[in-house]
């Protein structure tokens, strides 16, 4: 495959997984916000925007509605769900012959919903409606990609980039939750601690998820444990760090010549970070530091991949 | 077709007045022709918001598909559906047997005049075309001179255009020898028309144009270099900006080959290599989508980043195909038309079966004279333009821009050429609720490998706005599907 289309096929995917977090996170957010609970809605705010990788443009200014509106629709924020939906488009065009053309009328289908001015009327009566839409939208797009492309390179690609993107913003999220939600339980059990938890586990969409596996019964430990160590939930981050790992080696199976050993080295090491300890280790240990070390291994990656799929030196192609 | 029917078609019509244009569903004294007649009925048998509704269908499933082209001198990158009528243009079996063989002679003779002039030039020295014309043209690449172009095809891929005249003959107006576009709009017309219209389609027994792409896959590949049985056949494109871009994509996915721009490529000792995750992999045939001033550095424009530096050197040494070869701009100047007639018959000793449109030179003082003094009747073309730039209308136009093109001839007559303004034929379009005439022309797709090939249809354009004579997409253009008709 070229170059360039794994580079655009990976974009793609990976502006696409972010616009679904931000607007998951977005919808959450807003919904928290109808409780009265402790924190104001300014904090939420700020605290958001920390999960969102504290991306500029999105200071607090004290109109809530519209703040979340211009994440929504405000294309010159780089932040904003419809930046993102149109980058992916944009990545998609530029490899317009590599993708189905179910997957293009999908996302020319969410493009053109994301721009349409009935979606921006009614995002000032219905918001959450309006997230929902995008989101089902990113989902079909998914379903369908899943359905329709040969699960070749360039697949592997897509897939690479959304675990990738999915492992950093949740390792980035837990970053900022983490102190809040270790924070000694409130006294007046006035059930906002318990909403704030869950939130946390619904910015993920793991509420569901978690409840099977240790029922309703909520605790910051085990939310730490379920989004960072468990291999079968989609959104956890040792999850991501497996399909990441797996991607890299059906793309290699499939074509290489080279052995990416040094891309190799730096997913197996977090890799092995993450399959190798307890949630108590990360506990008695430094936490913070832990998440912000999955974050860098992550951007580690992703160099890693650049340097060896999309910008190698011809000397070096040649010789090998 | 019975009485109510007929009231009905009566309302269907807007203005329709006949002129001395040839209209291609009625006959001049206002008679349905015949082969239109079940298409009229169809018609005047749907209800009005029916056939709304379906035009609606057809306008989503072209938005949705993503099926545009950008404009030029607007913002950058600006998109638009190209407008599309939803009406089929009708051409009989007999009409189209009379083009297929026509433009199959053309193009044989074209190929062969380009081969001639790139080696012995004898056409030259027998002065049957003038010296100077050619070497003057801006389209003659020197650096072809003495190269040996595989299996001699120069010109692989063609789209000629043709107009239809006020006597029902087809004459060629202008055959594009470069990198004609149009052709993924042929196709998608089709696949929508079909679902538009199932059963009118059926009926009507149309030839199938589906088999393009892979005419042009095995096309290309005849071209491929010797000794590279599993050729690695690569479209290269200009880039997302340019106005093509939707028909690149579209080709390379249907005949399953990667879409490349002149960053993913890179020569090494005159081999083209394309950039791949799995490292450098050789490039044997490239169907060239760029012209030919930006397709390599280092020989032609040095300012241009979009073809490959090193790629003509490659195509000397014969290591990979280019196709269309460089420098065929030169057999479809504007000025060499005139003599595309003599062309014919020097090569190929026969007459032409297609005519071609009334030429003045304004290179031979008598034509230029004449020209100049009717500049309010003619059309001025500049040479080296396309897509419906830097011309002059002479009906429509005003006394200041005649004044200008007075001007600009009499400074480079070798830039322009006159023809005089025509009437060419003119088909019913849905406008609004009704159905109108407006003027239309045909692209029929050449492909040159192994033999001829011509899908049978091709791309019918039309100038939707009431009057004009203009067809390119650019300047407000629309298309029409187009059905060639069995026997």
């Amino acid at each position: 495959m070229l170059s360039r289309v794994a580079d655009s096929l990976y974009w793609m995917s990976r502006y696409l997984e972010r616009a679904e977090n931000t607007v998951r996170q977005l919808d959450v957010t807003m919904n928290l916000m109808l409780d009265p609970g402790e924190a104001t809605a300014e904090t939420r705010w700020r605290r958001f925007v920390a999960a969102l990788g504290k991306p500029p443009g999105l200071e607090w200014n004290g109109d809530l509605d519209a703040m979340a509106r211009g994440l929504v629709f405000d294309a010159s924020n780089h932040a904003s769900v419809i930046y993102c939906v149109n980058c992916a488009r944009e990545n998609a065009r530029q490899v317009r012959e590599e993708i189905s053309t179910e997957q293009w009328q999908m996302l020319n289908r969410l493009f053109h919903h994301t721009h349409s001015p009935s979606t921006q009327l009614q995002a000032r009566d219905n918001l959450s409606d309006v997230l929902a839409g995008v989101q089902d939208g990113i989902h079909l797009f998914r379903g369908v990609s899943d359905a329709t492309m040969i699960h070749g390179q360039g697949w592997q690609f897509i897939r690479l980039a959304r675990y990738l993107e999915r492992a950093y913003a949740t390792a980035t999220l837990l970053e900022v939750f983490y102190p809040e939600i270790m924070s000694p339980p409130d006294r007046g059990q006035s059930g906002f601690k318990y909403l704030e938890q869950v939130g946390l586990l619904r910015c993920c969409t793991a509420f569901e998820a978690y409840c099977q596996v240790y029922t309703a019964d909520i605790t910051a430990d085990r939310i730490l444990e379920f989004l960072v160590l468990n291999r079968d939930f989609p959104h956890a981050i040792r999850y991501c760090v497996d399909a990441t790992s797996q991607a890299v080696d059906a793309i290699q199976r499939s074509g290489g010549r080279r052995p990416p050993e040094e891309l190799r080295a730096v997913i197996g090491r977090l890799h092995a970070m993450l399959g190798y300890t307890t949630v108590g280790e990360i506990l008695t240990g430094d936490a913070a530091a832990f998440l912000h070390s999955i974050r860098k291994q992550c951007m580690a990656i992703h160099e890693q991949i650049y340097h060896h799929y999309v910008h190698y030196s011809i000397q070096f192609a040649l010789t090998v | 077709m019975s009485a109510g029917s007929i009231a009905e078609l009566e309302s269907l019509f807007g203005d329709y007045s006949l002129d001395h244009a040839f209209d291609e569903m009625r006959e001049p004294n206002g008679e349905l022709r015949e082969h239109y007649s079940a298409l009229a009925e169809t018609l005047a048998r749907l209800p009005k918001e029916e056939l709304q509704r379906r035009k609606q269908s057809a306008d989503i499933s072209f938005l949705t598909q993503g099926i545009t082209f950008t404009v030029y001198g607007r913002d950058e990158g600006t998109e638009r559906i190209f407008p599309y009528d939803l009406l089929p243009r009708l051409i009989t079996a007999r009409e189209w047997e009379q083009i297929e063989r026509g433009l199959t002679q053309r193009i044989t003779a074209l190929n062969h005049f380009l081969r001639d002039i790139y080696s012995e030039a004898r056409i030259l020295n027998e002065h049957v075309v003038p010296q100077d014309l050619v070497y003057s043209c801006k389209q003659f690449r020197r650096q072809m001179r003495g190269l040996q172009v595989p299996r001699n095809v120069y010109i692989a891929v063609i789209g000629s255009d043709l107009l239809r005249l006020n006597t029902g003959e087809f004459v060629v107006l202008e055959d594009n020898l470069r990198v004609p576009s149009g052709v993924s709009y042929m196709l998608t017309n089709r696949r929508v028309m079909k679902r538009t219209f199932p059963q009118l389609f059926h009926n009507y027994g149309v030839r199938p144009i589906e088999r393009y792409p892979q005419l042009l896959l095995s096309t290309l590949r005849s071209l491929a270099p010797e000794g590279r049985p599993e050729p690695n056949i690569v479209l290269l494109t200009p880039g997302v900006f340019n106005s093509a871009y939707f028909e690149h994509t579209f080709l390379a996915r249907q005949m399953g080959i990667d879409l490349v721009e002149g960053r993913d490529l890179v020569t090494h000792d005159n081999i083209v290599y394309m950039r791949t995750t799995d490292g450098l992999k050789r490039v044997d045939v490239i169907y060239r989508r760029v012209d030919d001033d930006f397709s390599d550095p280092l020989v032609f424009r040095s300012d241009s980043i979009l073809g490959c530096a090193g790629l003509f050197n490659a195509y000397r040494a014969g290591n990979v195909t280019v196709t269309n070869a460089f420098g065929t701009g030169v057999a479809d100047d504007k000025a060499l038309y005139a003599y595309v007639p003599k062309i014919i018959r020097y090569y190929l000793g026969e007459e032409p079966i297609l005519s071609n449109v009334e030429t003045y030179l304004m290179t031979e003082e008598k034509e230029r004279k004449h020209v100049l003094k009717n500049l309010d009747k003619l059309v001025v073309k500049a040479v080296g333009e396309s897509g419906g730039y830097g011309m002059l209308i002479g009906p429509h136009s005003t006394a200041a821009q005649r004044e200008e093109f007075a001007r600009r001839i009499d400074a480079n007559p070798r830039n322009y050429i006159a023809q005089p303004t025509l009437d060419f034929s003119r088909a019913p379009c849905l406008i609004g609720e009704r159905l109108e005439p407006r003027h239309v022309d045909l692209r029929p797709y050449i492909l040159f490998g192994d033999k001829v090939n011509i899908v049978p249809g091709g791309l019918t354009r039309v100038a939707l706005e009431k009057g004009s004579l203009v067809v390119n997409s650019s300047q407000g253009g629309g298309s029409k599907d187009t059905w060639v008709l069995q026997d």
